[in-house]
């Protein structure tokens, strides 16, 4: 067969169309590609089915209080501190009752809650609605129900900020790395043009730690001879430390209405006898 | 057939190059951008999409609105729209060509735009986004090139463009459809969460998109030897008034369902566009612009001895694309995200790199726009008085 330069010029063309959108089907055949959600795993790291967060408010009295979880949480993520709320990244921070739960708030509750800051983190929902609208599966639940990033194969396109109806993912509007106070060279920073939050602190996980923020309730719990502020364990398991204070105590989550069931409840207590 | 963009006049030229100026200096703005990220944009950790997504979505309408020539030409016979389809089809394949181009320029990672394709997504309504934009712009630059190239030798066009053509029926609704998704499938952002979101889409696009036609059309016939004819103008008059009535009726739907139900999560958005709220009122003025200029447009073009005026249809058209302008490539994005997910307001404006970036898309897209249209125009200012069948 006999060709001329246009025709050949089509053809290879058309091929070079077809080849290009061929690969994924291909890759999708064969099935071995590898996915963002592949980790290797340690001995020690916790296994959970489905990881959870208990918040007791009412231990949450002085402002340190806060600022322990909050600071042990941003130090070890290198999370940037950018002074405008406009290009804010934040992964734990506080906000008022009536900002945490709108819908909720009625003008009556005593004063104390009125006023009281709330702990926000992402709520790693068991049925996320960022995961479902994010084009590249950059951002995707694992098997123990963590929500987890991809700052890698984020394009950046911003769909799970509008996706998520909690507030709880920034975006890097600026490059991070100039704010970041003291980098922690254990942990990535990240790069402009990507969308970050908390991850339940995975990387602690996998090496047996529990997340930093209820770490650090804990310990300073210990220390002051109190109760704890903050519970992290397996939903699925009926004998873990979350499934214990949820039974025994009254717990609330943030727009339960909306369906994406929450991993992170609260207790709100108020009164002493909470 | 390219060549014809390559030969024009003086004004031609002139009309060329200042378009490829302000393209230069948006480049130059998007570099800036580029390098330091969209921090040099109004848009904020709330306010997360701004004036490039409400473009984008805005163009997606004027995209689809080509579908208002193709339907009653090639489906109920009208054969008045024979010389002017092009000119829709063009116009679709500049407005894909900007939409694209604006998420493009959204984008945090412009650089791994690809992992769309390389991490196909089926649950995500951006995947599906991306294939119906793609799909459409081949549609119409194939249509539009062998139909015109076939006009141009004087042969009918090949049977087989016929099932593209009548593909592309249904995949003008599907882009616009998709798109309202992107945003009516959102938990939590009250504004968006509504059914008639795709409807309302829609009937704007099929009101703005056609009535920039016109007013194209118009500046064809007085600059270039085509006149595309004033019966087909006159017909797109019509559509656009009563595509504008349905989306006037949509959008009093829409306060309808949050006023009367008072559910406050629904009208917050509302309140925040048209009143202010907690203090913040910096889109009301527009949003009362937008208002005003539906009524002007509405009542103009309702009255058919205003609109048989081709003045008066033109001013009408021109009142009623800045109107929907305003109402869906700037408040309906903004005010979807305003209060935030903690009812507070955090108000959202362009900064000027932001506006010189959107600046050059259009641009761009009115330079593609101008190098088809040239081609289109010199095609029938050469086959003039030869009745096309298609």
């Amino acid at each position: 067969m006999s060709m001329d330069r246009r025709q050949f010029l089509k053809v290879a063309g058309i091929s070079t169309i077809f080849g290009l959108g061929g690969a994924p089907v291909i890759n999708w055949l064969r099935n071995d590609g590898l996915e963002a959600s592949h980790v290797l795993t340690d001995e020690k790291a916790l296994i959970g089915k489905h990881w959870a967060m208990v918040i007791d408010m009412s231990r949450f009295e002085t402002e340190e209080d806060y600022r322990r979880v909050i600071h042990a949480c941003h130090s070890i993520h290198n999370v940037p501190n950018l002074d405008n709320p406009k290009d804010a990244v934040k992964w734990i921070w506080t906000d008022t009752y009536h900002h945490t739960f709108p819908g909720q708030e009625n003008e009556y509750i005593p004063e104390e809650i009125k006023h009281k800051p709330f702990i926000l983190l992402c709520n790693h929902c068991q049925n996320p609605p960022c995961v479902r609208v994010c084009p590249t599966k950059a951002t995707f639940k694992r098997k123990d129900g963590i929500v987890m990033m991809d700052q890698h194969r984020c394009i950046g396109c911003r769909f799970c900020m509008a996706g998520c109806p909690f507030g709880a993912r920034s975006f890097n509007y600026k490059d991070p790395r100039p704010f970041i106070k003291e980098e922690n060279k254990e942990y990535p920073t990240r790069t402009i043009g990507v969308v970050e939050k908390c991850t339940f602190c995975f990387e602690r996980l996998a090496k047996g730690l529990i997340p930093a923020c209820v770490e650090a309730s804990q310990n300073a719990a210990k220390e002051a001879g109190k109760e704890p502020g903050m519970f992290f364990g397996d939903l699925e398991d009926p004998a873990s430390e979350v499934r214990k204070v949820l039974s025994t105590r009254y717990s609330i989550r943030r727009k339960q209405e909306l369906g994406t069931q929450p991993s992170v409840f609260y207790i709100i207590g108020g009164g002493k006898n909470a | 057939m390219l060549e014809k963009a390559l030969v024009g006049s003086r004004r031609y030229w002139t009309w060329v190059f200042f378009l490829s100026a302000i393209v230069a200096i948006g480049f130059i703005n998007y570099l800036f951008q580029f390098k330091n990220g969209l921090g040099i944009t109004g848009m904020s950790r709330d306010v997360s999409w701004g004036l490039y997504i409400g473009q984008f979505t805005f163009l997606v309408g004027v995209a689809a609105s080509a579908v208002m020539l193709v339907i009653p030409y090639y489906l109920h016979d009208f054969k008045k729209f024979g010389k002017i389809v092009i000119l829709g089809e063009f116009l679709a394949v500049a407005s894909v060509t900007m939409c694209i181009s604006f998420i493009f320029v959204d984008l945090g990672q412009p650089m791994r735009v690809l992992n769309v394709i390389l991490h196909p997504t089926p649950n995500s309504i951006l995947f599906w986004d991306m294939i119906v934009l793609n799909g459409y712009l081949f549609l119409n630059i194939v249509i539009g090139w062998v139909t015109l190239s076939s006009d141009r030798k004087g042969v009918k066009p090949p049977s087989w463009i016929k099932s593209l053509i009548y593909l592309s029926i249904p995949w003008a609704f599907s882009i616009h459809t998709v798109t309202a998704f992107l945003y009516a499938g959102l938990p939590g952002r009250h504004f968006w969460l509504s059914a008639i979101m795709a409807a309302r889409f829609l009937a704007s696009a099929f009101a703005g998109g056609p009535a920039l036609l016109i007013i194209l059309a118009l500046i064809v016939r007085k600059l270039t030897k085509f006149d595309p004819g004033r019966e087909p103008i006159q017909a797109l008059g019509k559509i656009v008034t009563y595509a504008m009535i349905a989306n006037v009726f949509f959008l009093g739907l829409e306060f309808f369902t949050a006023f009367y139900s008072q559910i406050p999560g629904h009208t917050h958005p509302f309140k925040y566009l048209y009143a202010g709220l907690e203090g913040h009122g910096k889109l009301v003025p527009l949003m009362w612009a937008s208002t005003v200029l539906a009524i002007i447009s509405l009542i103009l073009l309702v009255v058919p001895q205003w609109r048989r005026s081709e003045r008066i249809l033109a001013f009408a058209c021109g009142a009623l694309f800045v109107s929907l302008w305003i109402d869906k490539g700037f408040g309906l994005v903004v005010g979807g995200f305003i209060p935030n997910p903690f009812e507070g307001v955090t108000e959202y404006w362009p900064t000027l790199r932001e506006t010189f970036i959107a600046l050059g898309v259009w641009a761009l897209g009115f330079l593609v726009l101008t190098l088809l249209y040239k081609i289109a125009v010199s095609v029938r200012e050469e086959t003039e008085g030869i009745e096309i069948e298609h």
